[in-house]
């Protein structure tokens, strides 16, 4: 047993890196929620009526709602009067026009968490948005991409230069009454990143955003809308981190995709909000909605996920597919340790004909880490033809650790065809020595085994951000072949 | 009995027990540079204990006796240590290792053994190269390089993994734990054939199995036979034919007479 809890511990107590805190001027209204507040945050973005009138609806709905109570996660009642709606930085950010006028203390923040905003721009073929707790601070590339006619902005430059676009589609993939979570970031969202592919284009880099929470009590409730209209193409990244704070901080975002005829999406997260320290003290809440649409015939909506942060992650990416031949895919690794809890799946639901669906989940939990995946596969009546595929796999560390699999099928269709599997396996002592004895150390070889186990999900992942889950998860990849 | 070549291993009176049942009870054993030395003997005498205790595996513990390994004390050693120190044991029972390919692990351990040497890692081609070579020893294709380590492998490619692994690890001392069991003949003569390609004048070899038929391929410079936790006799090869006649019954009742 020591040897493996030797390195399980270990890799269990890397320190989390970017838990500093920048010290930074911000624009902060009280705490608190009410129609007043709301008011004020669309006064703020200057928004159109629309906008304000979308988000009274919201809040009016989702004062009739309660938070949902069916996951296997639990955490003491939430005060929502107790958490603060916007907090922005006081740089004057609708009037930048390059990143020589962001303040220099943000590019520092983002420099040290390994996003250079600058080289970045220079180098990486990717493109940024940088979201800091409520705004949008800085978008690389925004001039290039622009030439191709794609739109890569925040979301309240979506609002003020792209109004119809907002208009037709925000909330066409997550109603404002979806959940409790989703009507309450659609009354209060600040920002987030707006993207839309013209027909035919395919994006030449990847995009991406990057999320910090920085300030205190502060929620951060960002909202994504990407649109790929027909034949077009984007792979879009999506990263976090926070400070370590003892009090928990909320974290409700919403991302809408979009796809039309023959259009594709891939989206990948990479998702490390402070977890809390190890006895469970502060972490991240994360109640996330995020959907996609095969709206039109052909298209593809692709989810990956590493989710090694926050202390409670609630999120289900999904896909409705209602285009004829229509794909979606969800592959993720989920990481609950210490007292971390993980409630995370999909939601494949199949409308069109000839539809198809992969599903590949990899839970490890460790610690006192519980791991819960919660899918739905439903193939509706007209989906004839319709196929899905479902792997769900567990690795435990240790044996105080959880994992649970919780999947539901729904067929309506008797021409469909669904397949599930599913295991549950332990790193074993014999795995660890057995490695040992082969020259590796311990830490390496849980690493090593680890990474084997995630390998299905961290090839989905584009290059730059294999890297970065590897890193995570506490992998060297230091030359790897095959 | 001959004067042994420069000692590599040096066993004295070594007491190990696992879950406070006393196991090895008492074992001396020298083995020098160039040699292959057999330890035969009946199932539970302790022939497995002495590879596992030998290799760093802490389900034992050692209560007693000491193990000079190229005259340093083997035991302080954590078992990453010993494989760096050119310490290679041959698995029983290999471990799967599913999503590792075994080109990975095998990289991984090389580079980490020849960084512990201050030696230069081995890039990817000079690697594959390399491995390519050992593969043949064993009579493997090169597709099996791709296949995550020993998931789905029949018995017989198990033991042959372990012997190619050997190939690449170049140890000074191996152990081959019941390399035998489980093997048809033609395994068995694939496997012995690698093993006879990696002896050489200075790597030791120790090979733990519970029947002679492997050592009609396998020849032994000595062999060994251990009962209830002692080598209760010595001897050269002929030793082990005479135990494929008389059985383990006799040395038993040597123990306890």
């Amino acid at each position: 047993m020591s040897t493996t809890a030797t390195s399980i511990e270990e890799l269990a107590n890397q320190e989390y890196k970017w838990g500093f805190v920048t010290e930074i001027e911000a624009d902060t209204i009280p705490k608190g929620l009410s129609e007043d507040v709301i008011r004020m945050i669309s006064a703020k973005k200057n928004e159109p009526e629309f906008m304000l009138e979308w988000r009274l609806k919201s809040y009016r709905q989702w004062l009739t709602m309660e938070e949902p109570k069916w996951s296997t996660v639990r955490y003491p009642a939430i005060d929502y009067q107790d958490i603060v709606y916007y907090s922005a930085p006081k740089t004057k950010i609708d009037q930048l026009q390059s990143l020589d006028e962001v303040d220099p203390e943000l590019l520092r923040t983002y420099a040290k968490l390994g996003i250079p905003l600058r080289e970045q721009e220079l180098l990486a073929g990717v493109a940024v948005d940088a979201v800091f707790d409520s705004v949008s601070v800085a978008t690389t590339y925004k001039g290039k991409l622009a030439e191709m006619g794609i739109i890569f902005c925040s979301f309240s430059e979506a609002v003020q230069e792209h109004p119809e676009l907002v208009q037709k589609y925000l909330g066409s993939v997550v109603p404002h009454s979806d959940n409790f979570f989703a009507a309450l970031n659609s009354a209060v969202f600040s920002d987030g990143s707006f993207v839309y592919i013209p027909p035919g284009v395919r994006c030449p880099m990847e995009l991406s955003t990057y999320f910090r929470i920085n300030a205190k009590d502060t929620g951060q409730f960002e909202r994504t809308l990407i649109i790929a209209d027909a034949g077009a193409y984007v792979s879009y990244l999506e990263g976090c981190t926070a400070p370590m704070r003892d009090k928990n901080q909320l974290h409700a975002a919403v991302v809408e995709l979009v796809a039309l005829d023959n259009a594709q999406i891939k989206y990948s997260t990479v998702q490390n909000w402070y977890p809390g320290d190890k006895e469970g003290k502060g972490g991240i809440y994360n109640f996330v909605t995020k959907r996609g649409k095969c709206l039109g015939v052909n298209s593809k909506v692709s989810w990956t996920q590493v989710e090694t942060g926050s202390a409670i992650t609630w999120k289900y990416p999904s896909v409705l597919l209602m285009g004829d031949n229509s794909v979606g895919e969800f592959y993720s690794v989920a990481l609950a340790n210490n007292y971390q809890q993980a409630d995370t799946g999909t939601k494949m639901i199949h409308i069109g004909k000839n539809t198809r669906s992969t599903i590949v989940s990899k839970g490890i939990s460790a610690g006192h880490g519980q791991n819960a995946y919660r899918g739905m596969v439903k193939i509706l009546r007209g989906a004839s033809g319709a196929r899905n595929y479902s792997q769900c796999d567990s690795l435990l560390l240790g044996d105080q650790c959880g994992a649970h699999t919780f999947p539901y099928l729904e067929v309506k269709n008797t021409s469909s065809q669904v397949e599930h599997e599913a295991s549950t396996s332990k790193i074993g002592e014999d795995q660890i020595f057995y490695c040992r004895q082969r020259g590796i150390a311990a830490e390496d070889a849980v690493s090593m085994i680890v990474h084997g186990f995630c390998k299905e999900v961290f090839r989905e992942l584009p290059m730059e951000f294999a890297v970065e889950a590897q890193k995570l998860l506490g992998i060297s990849l230091e030359g790897s072949v095959g | 009995m001959r004067e042994h070549k420069m000692a590599l291993l040096e066993i004295k009176n070594l007491h190990a027990s696992v879950a406070g049942r006393e196991i090895l009870r008492g074992i001396d054993l020298t083995v020098g540079t160039g040699e292959l030395h057999a330890i035969m003997g009946p199932n539970g005498s302790g022939k497995s204990t002495l590879a596992q205790v030998l290799a760093g595996r802490d389900l034992y513990e050692v209560t007693g006796g000491q193990v000079l390994y190229d005259g340093k004390d083997l035991l302080s050693m954590p078992p990453e240590q010993r494989a760096q120190e050119g310490i290679f044991m041959a698995f029983q029972y290999p471990v799967e290792i599913p999503g590792v390919s075994n080109m990975y692990f095998l990289k991984a351990a090389l580079n980490t053994i020849r960084k512990s040497r201050g030696l230069e890692e081995l890039d990817a081609m000079d690697f594959l190269t390399m491995v390519k070579e050992k593969l043949a020893l064993v009579e493997m294709d090169p597709a099996f390089l791709n296949r995550p380590v020993n998931a789905g492998f029949s018995g017989g490619e198990k033991k042959r993994n372990e012997i190619f692994q050997m190939a690449v690890l170049e140890p000074r001392l191996a152990i081959l734990d019941e390399t035998d069991s489980g093997l048809d003949i033609d395994a068995l003569k694939i496997v012995a054939n690698g093993v006879n390609g990696l002896r050489t004048p200075d790597r030791a070899m120790i090979v733990v199995t519970h029947y002679q038929r492997l050592l009609n391929y396998i020849v032994p410079d000595y062999v060994h036979v251990l009962a209830d936790g002692r080598i209760v006799k010595s001897g050269d090869k002929n030793l082990a034919l005479e135990l494929e006649q008389t059985g383990y019954a006799g040395v038993e009742e040597a123990v306890t007479a």
